[in-house]
């Protein structure tokens, strides 16, 4: 088949609403664009549980301890169902993994910031997740039909994740002077990057066109920062949190808020890896990933092992 | 890095309720049939989303070639007689 051709019979297929499949006719474009953007996905899950890990021995109950477990718990399963995904794209696990460890594959930059206490908890179940799930419920509609799969599985999953963090900030803003003072501060670290999280403004956002057109993303960088501010302003304000902006304000007209604007200097700082926390995120998932080697090695001898002693016996 | 195993790769169905044919959930990585169904269990049934699993070694799995779809699902619309509409029922005779 011509490849025009090809390229014209996939962009109608698209047209039409329909899923591509793995073995489906697919440009090279569509199938690099997927490799980044659903391994990058994988990465923040997985990178995403470390500023949380380091919270569970220090949990302030036994019933927020076990929450924030299954949470984690939930983020690692999360990984392995993106991981899977990617891979029906024809790259090896060990490749994409090889791609995070040396920097070639990027993860979301909110994770190189600092989870300090546990009001920290809160603000990244709350906002972090709040504004993970905006996208990943626009994302349940991508054209590529595992990642569509993928994502209706970790959307029913994750709504537990943002009300838990919703939970912990409404009890610190019920609690002592202090407690609100230390719910606000992380308010206050927590939301500029939130907002980051959606990624550059569509003007700015040089790939969206290709997204958009071959139906991957549903909706623009700025479209789901707006769904998620709108969500999150009243949320905040329910329960006493401030904005921290002086500028933001509600236009009675559309009904959506405007904020002051964001400081990209600082985003493309952090993406660049100058974050507070970008060589720890890395070093800690190398030597992880290289202490595991043995269990890996093992379990392969295992099979082979097993595998000859039935040739045996048979 | 040169000699990492990522160990091999296998396919996860599940029966959400008895009775109820097996889906295709995911893929999880394992060593052995033991691995991989307890993969299988921690990552694709943590809220009860199953009564049963298969695990099937992905190596095994053939799939049908989506270039081939026009000659391989051909309705064939020139036997509409596998239809029960072709039949014509005498009047006033009642569905079984």
């Amino acid at each position: 088949m011509h490849n025009e051709h090809s390229d014209t019979h996939f962009q109608s297929r698209i047209d039409n609403g329909e899923h591509i499949e793995p073995k489906d006719y697919m440009p090279e474009g569509y199938r690099k664009h997927l490799i980044r953007q659903m391994s990058q996905h994988a990465h923040s899950e997985v990178i995403g549980m470390q500023p949380e890990g380091n919270w569970i021995t220090r949990a302030p109950s036994l019933r927020s301890k076990q929450i924030l477990l299954a949470k984690i718990q939930d983020e690692g399963g999360h990984g392995l169902y993106l991981y899977s995904a990617v891979e029906t794209l024809g790259v090896s696990r060990a490749e994409l993994i090889e791609q995070l460890q040396t920097g070639k594959a990027k993860y979301s930059s909110i994770f190189n910031y600092p989870a300090l206490n546990w009001a920290d908890i809160g603000a990244i179940g709350w906002l972090v997740d709040g504004a993970a799930i905006v996208n990943q419920v626009s994302l349940q509609r991508t054209s590529y039909g595992p990642y569509s799969r993928a994502m209706v599985r970790i959307c029913k999953e994750e709504s537990f994740h943002q009300r838990q963090g919703y939970e912990i900030m409404t009890t610190m803003m019920r609690g002592t002077k202090d407690q609100q003072a230390m719910a606000q501060d992380a308010m206050n670290r927590w939301w500029w990057p939130a907002l980051m999280m959606f990624g550059p403004h569509d003007s700015d956002s040089p790939r969206s066109g290709d997204a958009v057109k071959w139906k991957i993303k549903r909706e623009t960088n700025d479209e789901l920062r707006q769904k998620f501010i709108d969500k999150t302003i009243p949320q905040a304000e329910l329960i006493g949190l401030t904005i921290p902006d002086k500028n933001f304000k509600l236009d009675e007209k559309t009904g959506h808020y405007t904020l002051s604007p964001i400081n990209w200097e600082e985003f493309h700082r952090v993406v660049a890896g100058h974050g507070p926390c970008n060589k720890q995120r890395l070093d800690h998932h190398i030597k992880y990933h290289q202490e595991g080697a043995w269990v890996r090695e093992a379990a392969d001898a295992y099979k082979i092992k097993t595998a000859k002693k039935e040739l045996v016996t048979a | 890095m040169a000699t990492d195993t990522q160990l091999d790769l296998w396919e996860v169905f599940i029966q959400s309720k008895s009775g109820l044919p097996y889906i295709h959930s995911g893929s999880v990585h394992a060593s052995d049939v033991k691995m991989a169904m307890q993969n299988a269990r921690d990552i694709y049934t943590r809220r009860g989303e199953g009564t049963s699993i298969w695990v099937v070694p992905a190596k095994h799995i053939s799939a049908s070639n989506p270039d081939d779809n026009d000659m391989l699902f051909d309705p064939s619309n020139d036997k509409i007689y596998r239809h029960p509409t072709f039949y014509v029922m005498p009047e006033g005779a009642k569905n079984i």
